[in-house]
Order: C-alpha cells, then sequence, then structure tokens
C-alpha cells in the first residue's frame, strides 16, 4: 500500500478510483458552484430526490437555493449539437432532507451524466461504467435494471384510474403482489404480477416477460432491456440483474433505469437512468442518461479499522527544553513516524510506542511494536 | 444467516408460530428469559423481538433482513422496504370513529386527535376538508370524550373498546393487516433465502375473505 493509500479513507480512495475511471472514457469533471436559482428546482421540484431546498436571498434580491440535486444544473449549462454526446463526471455536495430525521444532511454525491445524442452504444457505456463504479467500491456488489417501457406499458394496458395506476405502480415497487388483485380485482393483471415476481438473471426474467410483451411499446421496450444485457453481459459484465422494482417518476425518467447495491450498505448506492423526458420537460432537444453515487453510505461498509491512532506519543514536563523538544518531534515525524507531543496520555488514544522526554534523552515507557 | 425483526406481543407471538410451521422454528425464543437474541443456525435464521412500531426500521436500516409489520406502520411512515407478504394475522382497520351523537360541521374546522397523523392528513386530503390534527400518543379514545377533538383516526379491531366509551366507527379508512417486508438490499443478497421463507410463510397464511 503507498503511503498516500494509508492515509486515504476508504471514500477518498473510492473517489480516486472512480475519477480515473470516467476520465479514461473521456469524461472531463463539472465542477459547479454551490448555489442555483431556487426557480430551476420549483419547476422541477417532483424530480428531487427529497422535497426540502435550503433558501437564501441573495444581494440582488434573488431567491437562491444550496444545491439539493446536480443533474438540473448540469442539464440548464449544456448546449444541443447534432451527433454530438457531452459526457462529463461531478462529485459534489448536495443538501437534501435526510428521510427519518427531517433534518437537512450534506451529502457528497458522485457520478456522470451523457447528454446529446444518446444511442445504445451510450447506453451500454454509462451502465458498464455504473456495473464498474460498483466493483470499484466492492466486488461484492449488484447492479439492477428495469425498463420503464415495460413497466409503464404493461401498467398501462389495464387503463386505470390515475390514482389506482400510481397505487399498482407502488406495488411493483415495493413487490406487493398481495396488493396487486385488491386494487384490479377485474384485471387482466397477469403482467403486472410478472413485473413484481420476476427477477434475477436477464435471461429468465426476459422470458418469463416475453408472453405479456408481445407488441407495440411493451415488445420494443422488452427487446431494448434484451439487447442491452447481451451487450453487457459480452463485456463481462456478468453480475447484472433484472428488477422491475425500480420504479422512478415516469415524469422524467423513461427506458432503462437501475440501482447499484454493495453487500453490507442497507441501501442503494447507486441510482441512474435514461432521463430524456426531463429534458424535453427543460425544453431540450437531446436524450441524457447519467447516475449518481451517493458516497456517504460508503462509510457503512466499516471494516476498516486502523490498529493506531498514532505512532508515537511524547510526552515532556513544563520545564522541558523546548528548543530540544521541537527538534526531536520533528526527527521522529521525519523518520517516518507519525508523533503527538502533550503533557498526558489523552484519553483513549491507541499508539504504538509510548516515549518520554527528558534531560536525559528519550525513555521507552511502552512498546506496543 | 437471516435476521427476522418479530414484533413483541400476541401478534409476533402468533407470526412466530407460522415462521415455526413453515420450517423455521427456534423452541429458545418460547422459553421466559432474558435473552434477546435466538438463533436456529440449521434453519439459518436468527428472531428478536422489538417494539412493533420499531420493526419497520430495524428492516430499512439493515439491522433485520426482514420482519413482521402492520400495514398501519408502513403506511404512516412509509420505510423503503419491499412488502412481500400479506401475511392475513392482526386484521384491523384505520377508521374514523366519534361519539354518537356527533354531527359533521361543515362549517368549522374539524379537528382530528389521533397517533397516525399522516395517514388522518392524507385522507382528510382526498375528501378536501380542513382539519386540524391533534397528535397524542396513546388514548385516542378520551379525546372526543373530553372535548379534546370532533372525531378520532385510530385502529379498530372489534369496536367493543369504542361502543364502552359510547363511541362509534364512521368510516373505514383502510384494511390493515400484518406484512412481511424486507430490507431491499438484503434481498439483492439473499433472495434465495428469503424467498424461501416468504413461500414458506405463504402456506401458512389462511384465507379469510
Amino acid at each position: 500500500m503507498k503511503s498516500s493509500d494509508y492515509l486515504m479513507k476508504r471514500e477518498e480512495r473510492v473517489l480516486f478510483a472512480l475519477r480515473a475511471l470516467y476520465q479514461s472514457y473521456g469524461y472531463t469533471q463539472y465542477k459547479m458552484g454551490k448555489f442555483e436559482e431556487y426557480d430551476l428546482y420549483v419547476r422541477n421540484k417532483d424530480f428531487l430526490v427529497s422535497d426540502g431546498v435550503i433558501t437564501f436571498t441573495d444581494t440582488d434580491g434573488r431567491l437562491m437555493a444550496l444545491k439539493p440535486d446536480v443533474t438540473l444544473s448540469i442539464i440548464k449549462n449544456t448546449r444541443d449539437a447534432d451527433s454530438i454526446v457531452q459526457k462529463v463526471y461531478y462529485s459534489e455536495n448536495v443538501y437534501r432532507i435526510s428521510g427519518s430525521t427531517r433534518q437537512f444532511k450534506e451529502i457528497l454525491q458522485t457520478g456522470l451524466e451523457c447528454i446529446g445524442d444518446v444511442d445504445l452504444y451510450s447506453l451500454c457505456e454509462v451502465i458498464a461504467l455504473a456495473a464498474e463504479s460498483l466493483d470499484a467500491i466492492d466486488g461484492e456488489n449488484v447492479l439492477e435494471l428495469s425498463h420503464m417501457g415495460v413497466v409503464s406499458a404493461l401498467v398501462g394496458q389495464l387503463d386505470l384510474d390515475p390514482d389506482v395506476h400510481e397505487q399498482v405502480l407502488h406495488c411493483i415497487g415495493e413487490k406487493n403482489a398481495d396488493g396487486v388483485p385488491k386494487l384490479c380485482p377485474d384485471g387482466d393483471i397477469g403482467g403486472v404480477l410478472a413485473l413484481v415476481n420476476a427477477h434475477g438473471a436477464p435471461g429468465s426474467v426476459i422470458s418469463a416477460l416475453r408472453p405479456f410483451c408481445t407488441q407495440g411499446l411493451a415488445k420494443a421496450a422488452l427487446d431494448e432491456l434484451e439487447t442491452v444485457s447481451a451487450i453487457l453481459a459480452q463485456q463481462g459484465h456478468a453480475g447484472i440483474q433484472l428488477d422491475f422494482s425500480i420504479v422512478n417518476d415516469m415524469n422524467y425518467y423513461n427506458g432503462i433505469v437501475f440501482r447499484g447495491y454493495i453487500r453490507g450498505i442497507p441501501a442503494g448506492v447507486l441510482s441512474g437512468g435514461q432521463y430524456d423526458k426531463l429534458m424535453q420537460r427543460m425544453g431540450r432537444d437531446a436524450r441524457a442518461v447519467g447516475f449518481a453515487i451517493y458516497m456517504d453510505l460508503l462509510e457503512r461498509l466499516g471494516g476498516e479499522v486502523r490498529p493506531y491512532d498514532v505512532d508515537t506519543v511524547l510526552l515532556y514536563d513544563d520545564g522541558a527544553d523546548v528548543p530540544r523538544l521541537a527538534q526531536t518531534v520533528r526527527r521522529l515525524a521525519q523518520a517516518g513516524r507519525s508523533v503527538t507531543a502533550q503533557k498526558a496520555v489523552p484519553e483513549k488514544l491507541k499508539y504504538r510506542q509510548l516515549l518520554k522526554f527528558s534531560e536525559g534523552g528519550l525513555e521507552i515507557l511502552e512498546s506496543h511494536d | 444467516m437471516i435476521n427476522v425483526a418479530l414484533p413483541k406481543g400476541r401478534l409476533g407471538e402468533k407470526v412466530y408460530g407460522m415462521f415455526a410451521a413453515a420450517g423455521y422454528e427456534c423452541p429458545s425464543i418460547l422459553e421466559n428469559n432474558r435473552k434477546l437474541i435466538f438463533e436456529n443456525a440449521d434453519a439459518g435464521v436468527r428472531y428478536f423481538w422489538v417494539k412493533p412500531s420499531d420493526v419497520a426500521i430495524y428492516v430499512e436500516r439493515g439491522a433485520a433482513d426482514i420482519g413482521m409489520a402492520g400495514k398501519d406502520i408502513l403506511l404512516e411512515y412509509a420505510p423503503d422496504v419491499y412488502e412481500l407478504l400479506d401475511l392475513n394475522v392482526g386484521r384491523c382497520r384505520m377508521a374514523v370513529a366519534a361519539k354518537r351523537d356527533f354531527r359533521d360541521d361543515t362549517e368549522k374546522t374539524l379537528r382530528v386527535a389521533t397517533k397516525f397523523t399522516i395517514i388522518a392528513r392524507r385522507y382528510y386530503a382526498g375528501l378536501g376538508r380542513d382539519i386540524d390534527i391533534i397528535h397524542l400518543n396513546g388514548s385516542i379514545e378520551l379525546a372526543p370524550i373530553l372535548g379534546l377533538s370532533d372525531v378520532i383516526v385510530d385502529i379498530v379491531e372489534t369496536g367493543k373498546t369504542l361502543l364502552e366509551n359510547n363511541l362509534e366507527p364512521l368510516e373505514t379508512i383502510v384494511p390493515i393487516s400484518a406484512r412481511l417486508i424486507a430490507n431491499k438490499a438484503s434481498f439483492k443478497f439473499n433472495s434465495d433465502a428469503i424467498e424461501a421463507i416468504a413461500r414458506g410463510l405463504k402456506g401458512q397464511v389462511k384465507d379469510y375473505d
């Protein structure tokens, strides 16, 4: 392990690896300011993961917000160009209300966006990078794909009232197979139940859905999902699974959506998908796909406990010869041993050795080497 | 090993009975002792009892892989979990109740006492009724009797408590029963084991309809 690796926490190492990964595929870093006009978020309120935004009034009277989201700012600041795909990655703090506590939280989010003439290649590239990002965090991971087109076509066939439609989507999101027949007692719900129950390896899931997706949008969407899964499998991303419980807001997302999990972290760490509809809503004539990784969740991985906080604790008295003390500390630090000079041992500090500085020289009081 | 959070109390014991009948028994759990965690290594399950309203928190945060929670808790707190099975036990309903002589005066804001403020707010928002929510933690039935509220929104099982206090149920908001819930990330990494448990429990679900 390089000394810089030793100094870095897991999140920092992962961040480094991800930057290298994204840059190697030609993504450029997109650096943003911390603030954005509040108006941008009001217009796309439902796109935000949490509903609260920290606002303040700028010196010229405009209502500003601390960024709760990165994607909207990136879309706003990119331009449409034929046959070009703009590829950017970012690593930014966002400010959101955290679920249960209802308190604002600063969350480090990293991710990438691919905006413009997004075709099958770009789509596969982004999903492959999502899979590789998970690998960079931990080998034991799962990347799941869903297709909003399949979900919307199969639920759409039932021709439900808008609120029941919403509740059926909710049931799919929570794998609640018992809830669907209660909501549509007379409907032909075979396709929706297949969406709830089928998950796992692409081959078996697509076979299970195929009888319900024989024509129109449903077939086209399932075909696309099959093609993308096959291309990713060919590239060696064997761990990719299909699961339709990823139900993102259909007003913004379309096409393929995906979510990534790491063993040991109780929630999804990666979330992404195609959001052409958001682009349309923002008056843009371009397609887009991207994903975000919630870096704060990586803390939950644990397992990296440093045996010592510091190599050496150097104890000295009030009357110590300060120039000589300073020189001793400097010598120890330069020899590659971290050192803290103290008059007493700080409570619960873990150290390799305890030295006593006195006129006679250094005396070893304890050594754990 | 699958960690299972069970709600303390009669309902939790009933659900444990379903687990046991499905082949996931752990006899030490019924012994009267101070142990907190009970394990059956052969069956691959580990049980612990928690306060019923906390089950969803244990599961959502991954301390338990699966658990059993009432639909009332799931609707109120909306935890980000999978709801794999309706266990069809602990059946009751979330209802609006009031004193027998209650007449809704639509000229006034309706005062609603409840433990389930989100469910109540959502229900009355759907009706477009202006309400004043009074959040209470227990003895909800007292509120209309003492004039603290006009109506209550609470769980009604047999309606006996309401009757004894000269109250009556007015509307059913939603039927409630116990559900098997699972942590989403745990489900990805243990789907075979969790689905086997869900299948086993499904075989124990009694159909009341």
